[in-house]
């Protein structure tokens, strides 16, 4: 029964084993026919020496198997079929032996043929011989084996020992993998073996392909362009899903007195109805509103933060300058650079940071005249704060203008008089900054520290821009409101006089329909606002392509064509082509998102307009580079820097998202304009749906919630939390350079420099 | 020897156990690995087979791999496919042309990238990243534009910036722990193909 059984399984798996060995045999067999048809003396002298290099190998194979066998045999206790397992060996061998010695071809086939058939039979012999912990060992040798398999990739080896350890590998594991397997399991294993040479590896695009490197991507201006296009895309969906669930259920929509139908249509505030709940959905409309405005800011917050806490745990190391040198000089050059100019404006970037590194050491190591720097450096602030506060009254002066002018009327004023303000913001943001370069020439600092100066100082002006607009902005509101104010009285006259002329009959006359279009209209001063911004905007763009077509586009063109009848060279000298400033341009996407986010309350399309915005953005000055621009010759780490745009963003979406909050909380809405009107503050609108829209309890739990006993002491808390953990971040950081002085210090005193080579010759 | 033939007369004539074993041994699909062996019978294509049943033994010169566009403008062009030649001459076979784009290629990790690198910078090939091999280095790189004080500045300045064990060269452990810290390293030492 056993007798019977063991032939079976040897029957088993000599059949599985054939049909790989068939593969092979016909493989053979092909290239056998091809080394027949070449019939060239080159390869017939080839031919032989590959035929014995084949059979070197056979041999080395052969050797290694009964240098194995030769071992687990020795470990094996039960001494079945030893006897039995020596005399086939001694056979094989000594038949082995005369066929290298012979070393035909047919011979060899023979023997190669014996040489499995002995395989199957001892591996059949191992399986039965060997007791389960050999068998484990085995096992685990063979995992052992595969590991290594999917680790050759990575190994230092030259390619040939990579590839005579593979097929070692893969021989040793299909062999006893093919032993350690029982009955179907073996079948299940040459089969698999078998299909994997017949689709011949792994398919296509199994390895991910492409990932943008990190370091690269942050810095580049088209990443901030998507970053910022990915959150207006969203700010923008929740807007425009909000308008338009409403939309088809609008019943009439309130006409406003102001030119143009823009004004009219869904971008500005003035559009929404203050209707309760519209359509049969009842669609909470002002609710929605003021929802969907607070949540778009509180997710801008999230995702700021979120991202400089990655950027925070990706730099990790940190602001690590000990290696300075070494990274300038193994790390510079960028590998994937094919073009030669490219290449030659990298020769000279390198130069540049290379001597900039030489000044850099060199002063270092002198410290003269630190009386005249600071002197230098207080000098230069002055001069650029009184720039600033110049910048700032010329932005209210002109504001106050366009209000005096606006009462006039618009109509009798130039076409600069009626956009002076917007123009002069722009043409302030063009020229102030190269000032203030040319101001930085006296303070002498390390160029990155200068560069951050310079971002800082462009930086403040905008903001002082931006909030000198702001406050022009509040006096027209204040304005409007004496406006309305006008109004209303007015209208309460005129309805008045209505319903006088008609009541001296009885008062059963029918009511006077008023139309709605006829009764005037308050102003509104939600719609001015979003007005306003919208026009800041589209400015800001225009001069922004204007200047892009001119200062670039012209330039360059000029550069280019009356360099062939210039005395001087204009490429090499002044005025050359102009520079890529990245860093500026992050400045403006910053900046734009910044206006966005203060005008998307009042003009919910706004980020929309945005969004086509950055589009045409994009592509025209994708374009503008490659034609136009050399990059720049100061090359930064930009990555190192990546935070440092972040947390101007972030500083930014505070500054931006405090006006409207301002204008939420104090100044009551018009009273006959948008979802909010007739209100005494926007935010009643959430007072009220608790009241009417939720059962009791909630309004009670509600109220006890936003008690201040209960706010104050939270508030506290989170205070005392950020403490604890700012301190705790500290200490870590404080054991983590403690822990890096450790291990220099111990490498050095632990390895002598044998030991390191010899540790050196172990990769290779 | 066998015509071109059509394209996919390739995959017929190519061994089949030579690509699997390709695939196992670099970073490469299979389909990089038949795209690569165009580009290399590209370079020759009197010399380069089309047939590998045989492991025919063709090494094509270096003169002829450092002029592939992805090698031409690097300045270390002769010292990369040095290092991966056997013979140390720069004379590549198949094998290590596609050993050499696998290493270089974006799915390397950093450790094995930092031994080649260490391979690629030592020109004297003594194991030792000496002051000789770094003023080669840097000259490479500025095109001899430093003058030699400052040349010889900034080798000193590296030495002493890397060099834990005291010995005024830069052994690979020094290399090791220089190159792992630098955020740059994984993008600059990238080649596509």
């Amino acid at each position: 029964g056993n007798e019977r059984r063991k032939g079976a399984s040897r029957a088993e798996e000599g059949e599985s084993q054939t049909r790989p060995e068939r593969i092979d045999r016909g493989r053979r067999k092909r290239t056998r026919s091809h080394q027949d048809t070449k019939g060239s003396e080159g390869d017939e002298e080839v031919q032989p020496k590959i035929q014995s290099g084949r059979a070197a190998k056979t041999r080395k194979h052969t050797k290694n198997e009964k240098t194995r066998k030769k071992e687990e045999e020795e470990k094996a206790e039960k001494g079945e079929g030893k006897e039995r397992h020596g005399k086939r060996k001694k056979t094989s061998a000594s038949k082995k032996e005369r066929e290298e010695v012979g070393g035909k071809h047919t011979m060899k086939e023979k023997a190669q043929e014996v040489k499995r058939k002995n395989i199957i039979q001892q591996m059949n012999c191992i399986h039965n011989s060997l007791s389960s912990e050999e068998l484990e060992k085995l096992k685990e040798a063979v995992d052992e084996r595969k590991k290594l398999i999917q680790a050759l990739r990575g190994k230092p080896w030259p390619i040939k020992k990579k590839c005579v350890i593979l097929r070692e590998s893969q021989e040793f594991v299909e062999k006893y993998e093919g032993a350690l397997g029982k009955g179907k399991g073996r079948k299940l294993y040459a089969y698999k073996v078998l299909m994997s040479k017949a689709l011949m590896g792994r398919p296509y695009g199994t390895i991910p392909r492409k990932t943008v490197p990190r370091a690269e991507a942050t810095s580049a201006m088209d990443f901030a362009v998507l970053w910022d296009f990915g959150v207006s895309c969203i700010i923008t969906l929740t807007l425009t899903t909000s308008c338009f669930l409403q939309w088809p259920f609008h019943a009439t929509f309130r006409k406003m007195c102001f030119q143009g139908y823009a004004q009219y249509s869904v971008l500005f505030y003035g559009y929404y109805n203050n209707q309760r709940a519209v359509g049969w959905l009842k669609f909470r409309m002002p609710l929605s509103y003021f929802l969907v405005g607070v949540g778009t800011v509180a997710y801008s917050y999230m995702v700021v933060i979120r991202t400089m806490a990655r950027n925070a745990n990706e730099s990790g190391v940190g602001d690590d300058n000990s290696f300075n040198f070494n990274w300038r000089m193994f790390t510079s050059w960028d590998y994937l650079i094919g073009n030669p100019e490219t290449a030659d404006n990298k020769f000279a970037s390198i130069t540049t940071s290379f001597k900039e590194a030489i000044l850099e050491e060199q002063e270092s190591q002198k410290d003269d005249n630190i009386h005249l720097t600071r002197f230098l450096r207080v000098l230069a602030n002055f001069l650029v704060l009184c720039c600033l506060a110049g910048s700032g009254y010329l932005i209210y002066f002109v504001v106050r203008r366009s209000q005096k002018f606006a009462l006039d009327g618009l109509e009798n004023h130039t076409w600069w008089e009626r956009n002076e303000v917007n123009m002069v913001m722009s043409l302030l943001g063009m020229f102030c900054p190269m000032l203030f370069d040319v101001i930085s020439a006296l303070e002498n600092y390390h160029p990155r520290v200068a560069l951050q100066w310079q971002l800082g100082r462009i930086f403040a002006l905008f903001l002082g821009n931006l909030y000198t607009f702001i406050i022009a902005l509040m006096d027209e509101i204040n304005l409007k409101r004496e406006e309305e104010n006008i109004i209303k009285f007015n209208i309460t006259v005129w309805e008045a006089s209505l319903f006088n002329g008609t009541v001296s009959v009885n008062s059963t006359a029918p009511p006077v329909t008023i139309e709605p279009a006829d009764v005037p209209r308050g102003p509104c001063w939600e719609t001015m606002v979003g007005q306003e911004f919208v026009r800041l905007i589209i400015s800001d763009t225009m001069t922004t392509y204007i200047t892009l077509l001119i200062g670039d586009f012209l330039r360059a063109v000029l550069v280019r064509f009356l360099n062939y009848c210039w005395c001087w060279d204009l490429e090499a000298g002044f005025p050359s082509y102009s520079e890529f400033d990245v860093s500026g341009n992050v400045l403006g996407l910053i900046f734009n998102q910044g206006m966005i986010w203060m005008g998307a309350f009042y003009a919910p399309c706004l980020p929309a307009l945005n969004v086509l915005r950055l589009h045409v953005s994009m592509y025209l000055q994708c374009w503008a580079v490659m034609c136009c621009n050399v990059p720049q010759e100061r090359v930064f780490k930009a990555s190192g820097s990546n935070n440092f745009y972040m947390a101007m963003l972030l500083v930014i979406l505070f500054l931006s998202t405090l006006p409207a909050i301002y204008t939420i909380v104090t100044i009551p809405p018009s009273f006959d304009c948008g979802p909010f009107s007739g209100k005494q503050r926007m935010f009643d609108v959430i007072q009220e749906t608790l009241e009417s829209d939720f059962p009791a309890w909630f309004g009670k739990v509600f109220s006890y919630a936003s008690n201040p006993g209960l706010v104050l002491p939270f508030m506290l808390l989170m205070v005392l939390a950020i403490y604890y953990l700012q301190s705790t971040s500290k200490s870590y950081k404080e054991a983590n350079m403690e822990l890096k002085k450790k291990l220099q210090t111990v490498v050095q005193n632990m390895f002598p420099p044998l030991v390191q080579q010899s540790c050196f010759n172990v990769y290779f | 020897m066998r015509g071109r033939g059509r394209p996919w007369d390739k995959l017929l004539h190519y061994s089949l156990c030579n690509v699997t074993g390709q695939q196992d041994c670099t970073f490469f699909t299979r389909k990089e690995i038949l795209r690569l062996h165009a580009r290399y019978h590209e370079l020759a294509p009197h010399l380069v087979p089309m047939d590998y049943t045989n492991d025919p033994d063709c090494k094509l010169p270096l003169a002829l791999i450092v002029n592939m566009p992805e090698l031409k403008e690097n300045p270390f062009c002769s010292r990369i496919v040095e290092s991966f030649s056997e013979d140390g001459m720069g004379n590549l076979s198949f094998n290590e042309f596609v050993d050499m784009f696998s290493v270089l290629s974006e799915m390397a990790p950093r450790e094995l990238k930092a031994i080649y690198a260490f391979k690629i910078y030592d020109y004297n090939v003594d194991n030792f990243l000496c002051k000789e091999d770094l003023e080669k280095t840097l000259n490479k790189l500025t095109k001899e534009e430093l003058t030699p004080e400052e040349v010889q500045l900034v080798c000193e300045k590296a030495i002493e910036e890397a060099d834990l064990d005291g010995d005024h060269k830069l052994s690979f452990a020094d290399f090791e722990n220089m190159i792992t810290r630098a955020p740059d390293f994984l993008s600059t030492f990238h080649i596509r193909i």
